[in-house]
Parts: structure tokens; sequence; C-alpha cells
């Protein structure tokens, strides 16, 4: 079987070093094969359930396009998930890209203790799942919790945040803000410090302010960073599941049912395997569409060093 | 000029301050509340120290739940995946980075471009590849797709270090007449250490938090990591602050102690992957 392998590869590559080929595909073979077990197949699978209805315990029964007319024409929690989603990600993804933003010009400055103080603005990031949503839902706790109590010091009178329709989504896009200090940060640190002093200085001799500086400069040569992490945080922004199941099980009046909760419940709850193969479909689709778009408009405000041409 | 330099230093210090205090407290308030009895804990305004400490909080944990069990079955799912992570990502991220061979950049942009597939879609097909393989409440489904490539990710991260190690050496070791994977064992990987110790603390964090994996292939209870059993426990007990928040420090303890053990790894991590790209 090697032997086979090594003469097909001979053949096709008479000029390489044979060797080396050979054992470069050994390297990657783990990859190669986990790609077609646990990529491709699924791939394949997936596109076929998405056209039956099939529960696991009998075989798919094949109905076409079905699951796709049902989800758009029949399914009002379909919509209200996809809605709740894009609510969620286009609070959160601005608001937690500006945060770490922010905290990165403020860690940058070469203070004395500064590395305590990345330290503890990093911390809240470590902790994430179900642990960090048990913890939520005891700080968003509308009578007791630390956020109200907070805001009562101000004189506010919080809201009931996830008992109410109205607040629960803020209220999780609030608990995601509590890591803004972060790998983002760090990244947007690192690409801080990379930034050529002289750059400044230009803009210092021009007699330019300190708002100068941070649009005509920073922005711009950060924005490739910037932009990488946009397209980063929609994409997680898409995915958000175990907050939304562990604290509020999509509750109130559906308002935290984000599309990979009503996905699962499809799934695994309701085993409308063939629905929710239709489901995550449409999701892939949406997830391209919605990264095309980012890197249609990022041409127009991304800025890379050296031209285009550069990497 | 100085004067300006000084009330900059100041601003600074209390910007600093402020972050740091808003970020702090929701640790401060979750140890404070683990050592409180409803008492306590069911006051406005909040009352930060505990009248008496109810250290008990933590024994009744063990006691509500088996907490020895999932932290044993949780270890040993992270320090699985964590090894399976790193043996084949170094694997493949060495042929892309130390190897040539026709259509590797080909391949490695579709590695990377894999990233982009939400899990969402393999999901269903895996589920029910597994149940026919009769691996449903087993460990495999979460442990062994780690061993064949790591995530395109990790792969990626490697790659890029990989690339930083000077190619005179490689060719020192080959004309020596070492074997390819001698030099990637011998070679690379000892100096790749900082690298590897980033993918395995980041495994680490993914694998210890998985939440999604274990909730759809792990049904017997005894069988859950601690993730699941702390869901699980949430559901029972949707008031006893205190305990709950008593299984929360448990669970965090492990994560906080890595953090602080290997801090620079993750900094270093996030580093890597975030400007390069």
């Amino acid at each position: 079987m090697m032997h086979g392998i090594i003469n097909i590869i001979r053949r096709v590559y008479p000029s390489y070093k044979n060797k080396q080929i050979f054992l470069a595909f050994l390297f990657v073979s783990p990859w190669v094969v986990g790609f077609l077990i646990f990529g491709l197949y699924p791939i394949i699978m997936s596109v076929y359930y998405s056209l039956c209805r099939y529960d696991v315990l009998r075989i798919p029964q094949f109905i076409g396009f079905a699951n796709y007319r049902d989800l758009f024409f029949d399914d009002p929690y379909f919509w209200k998930a996809i809605w709740n989603t894009l609510f969620y990600t286009a609070f959160r993804v601005p608001l937690s890209i500006i945060g770490s933003l922010l905290l990165a010009v403020l860690v940058n400055n070469a203070v004395r203790g500064i590395k305590i103080f990345r330290t503890i603005f990093f911390m809240p990031s470590i902790i994430a799942g179900v642990v960090l949503s048990v913890i939520w839902l005891w700080m968003l706790n509308p009578q007791y919790g630390l956020i109200n109590s907070a805001l009562l010091f101000f004189g506010v009178t919080g809201p009931l945040w996830l008992q109410s329709a109205e607040w629960s989504k803020p209220a999780l896009i609030l608990m995601s803000l509590w890591s803004i200090g972060g790998g983002r940060m760090i990244v947007f640190l690192a690409a801080l410090q990379g930034i050529p002093q002289q750059l400044y200085e230009v803009v210092d001799i021009d007699g330019g302010s300190w708002w100068n500086k941070f649009w005509n400069v920073t922005v711009p040569m950060m924005s490739p960073v910037i932009f990488l992490w946009i397209v980063l945080e929609v994409m997680f922004s898409f995915q958000v599941f175990t907050e939304a199941y562990v604290m509020t099980q999509g509750g109130p009046l559906n308002s935290t049912l984000f599309y990979n909760l009503y996905l699962y419940y499809k799934a695994f709850d309701d085993f409308e395997m063939g629905y929710a193969s239709a489901m995550a479909w449409i999701l892939l689709v949406i997830t391209l569409i919605v990264t095309l778009a980012q890197f249609k408009i990022g041409r127009k405000w991304v800025y890379y060093e050296g031209d285009q041409a550069g990497k | 000029m100085k004067r300006n330099k000084l009330y900059r230093n100041i601003t600074v210090y209390a910007a600093l301050a402020i972050v740091s205090l808003v970020l702090i407290l929701p640790f401060l308030w979750i140890i404070s509340t683990s050592l409180k009895g409803d008492e306590d804990i069911f006051t406005t305004p909040p009352q930060w120290i505990p009248t008496d400490l109810r250290w008990e909080n933590y024994s009744t944990v063990f006691d509500r739940m088996p907490y020895i069990i999932y932290f044993r079955n949780s270890v040993f799912v992270t320090v699985m995946t964590i090894i399976g992570v790193v043996l084949s990502s170094s694997l493949v991220a060495y042929a892309f980075a130390c190897l040539r061979w026709p259509g590797r950049n080909a391949l490695f942009i579709f590695v990377l471009a894999t990233m982009m597939l939400p899990m969402q879609v393999t999901m269903i097909p895996m589920f029910v590849l597994f149940k026919e393989l009769g691996w449903l409440n087993t460990y495999k489904p979460l442990i062994v797709p780690a061993f064949f490539g790591g995530g395109a990710f990790n792969i990626f991260l490697l790659r890029q270090f990989f690339l930083t190690i000077p190619k005179e050496l490689f060719e020192a070791a080959r004309i020596d007449g070492c074997s390819e994977f001698r030099i990637y064992w011998n070679i690379v990987l000892p100096l790749a250490k900082p690298a590897l110790a980033t993918v395995a603390i980041l495994t680490f964090m993914f694998s210890w938090n998985d939440f999604l994996g274990p909730l759809i292939y792990l049904s017997d209870q005894l069988k859950g990591t601690l993730a699941l059993g702390l869901a699980l426990f949430v559901g029972q007990h949707q008031t006893e602050w205190g305990m709950l928040m008593a299984a929360s420090v448990l669970m965090m303890i492990p994560m906080v102690l890595i953090f602080f053990f290997f801090q620079r790894y993750f900094i270093k991590g996030f580093v890597m992957s975030g400007i390069k790209g």
C-alpha cells in the first residue's frame, strides 16, 4: 500500500525529491484524514439531511426543499432568532472593539506598574462559558445583584435585566463586555506599539492635536488588525449559545432565542435533524455573505502598509 | 512641561484605577457571596464582608454534587485533548513550514478557510456518526478529533512560529543524515516550546470551558464534565446563591491558577496570531 502511494507520487512528480514529498504527505496526513472524516463527510451529509425529514431513529426521508420553505415562510421563531442574533451582534461587536481599543490606548502608557494593570484587565477574559453564565446570573439579579446595587448607589433603579424581554439582550451584551481587556486588547496593544513614532512627530510638527494623532495616525495604522477582529467578533457573535442556554433558555418571551440556541433545540430536543441541518446551512450562507460584504467595505477603509501587494 | 507630565500621569493612573476596580469587583463580589449565608446575601445595600464566614457553602457543594468525579472527567478530557492537539497540529505545521512540496501554499490557504465553517454545519452528522460508532456517552467524540489535525488555528499559530527558526539548522541536520521525523522531534519541538505552550494553554481554555460538546455527547450524569455539572447544578439550586457561587469559585480556581503560572504564554499566543495575519 505504502509502496503503491510512493510509486504514484513518483510518477506524478518525477522531478521532485520523492522522499520529501512522501514525508510531507505523511506529516499532513493527520489533518487530511481528520478533514475527510470530521469535515468533508459531515458537510456532505449535512446537505443531504437538510433535504430530509430525519429524527435519527428512522432512516432519513427525502423531502426536497420543504425544510427551507418551512423555515422561511412558516416559522416565526426562525425570524425571531435571526433578529435576536443580529441585534446582539450589532451592539456587541462595535462596543467590544471600541472598548478594547480604548483600554489598549490606556495600557500603552509607559507608567510604573503598568504590567500589573494589564494583568488585572486580562483576568475577566479567562472566565468563560458556564461559569461566566452562572456568575452573571447572580450579578444581574434585579434586586440583590451587583449591577443593580451599583446603579442604586448612583441613584438609578436598574431594570429587570434577564427577567425582562426588553433588557435581556442588553444584559448579555453587557456581560460580554466584561472581557474587553482580554486577547483582543493585547493584540491591539501590540499593534499600537508597532506604529512608528515618527508618524506622531510629523503631526506634532504640523501642530496637530491629540485627536489628530488618534484619527489620522493610530486608526489608519491599526485598521488591518481592527478589521480582522471585527470579522472574528461577528463570527463569534453569530455563534452565541452557552450564555443563553444556561441563563435564560431563550426567554423571556423568546427574547434571547438566538440562532444557535434554536438550532440546538430543534436538533437535540425535538430531534428534527433535517430541519436543524437546513438552519445550519442558512447560517453558513449568512456568515459568508456578511464576511464578503465586510471585505468589500473593508477595502475602502482598511489601510495596508506598503500597498495591497505587500502580502 | 514637567507639570504637564505630572497631570498626565495622574489622569492615567486615575483611569487605570477606575477600570481595574470595575473589572475586579465582580470577582470580589462572587468570593464574598460564596462565603455568605442567606441573611447576608439578600440585603440592600449589599453587605461586602459577611457577618460570619460560611465555609459550609463549599462543603455543601461537595455533598450535593459529585464534584470530584466531574473534576476528574474534565481533567481527563482536557489533558487528552491537549496531547492530541499539540502532537498533531505540530506535525502538520512542520509540513507547512519546514518541508517543500507542490501544492503546499494552496493547501495551507484551504486549511485556513476551514476556520470559516460554523461548527453547526458539521455538528449533526458528527452526532449521527458517533452514534453509529457507539461512541455516545464516551469521551471519544470529544478527544479523538483532536488527534486529527488539532484545529486550523493551532496549525496556523505553530507554522508562523516554525517559520522563524533559521533554515540553516534544518539543512545542517539533513546533511548529517538526520531523518525528517528526528528533525521535527529533536530540533523543532524543543525550540518551539513557547509556541507549543501557547497552543496547549489555549486548548486548555477551550476544552475546560467547552459546554456544547459534553452537552451533546454525554448524557450519563456521572460522565459529565465540570461545565456540564455546573449547568445542571444551577437548574437544581436556582436561588441558593451562596452555594452556587462556591461551586463557581471551585471551577474558576484551575483556570486562574493556570493563568497566573503561564501568563506570558497567554499573551504571546494572541500577539503571534493577531499581528502576522
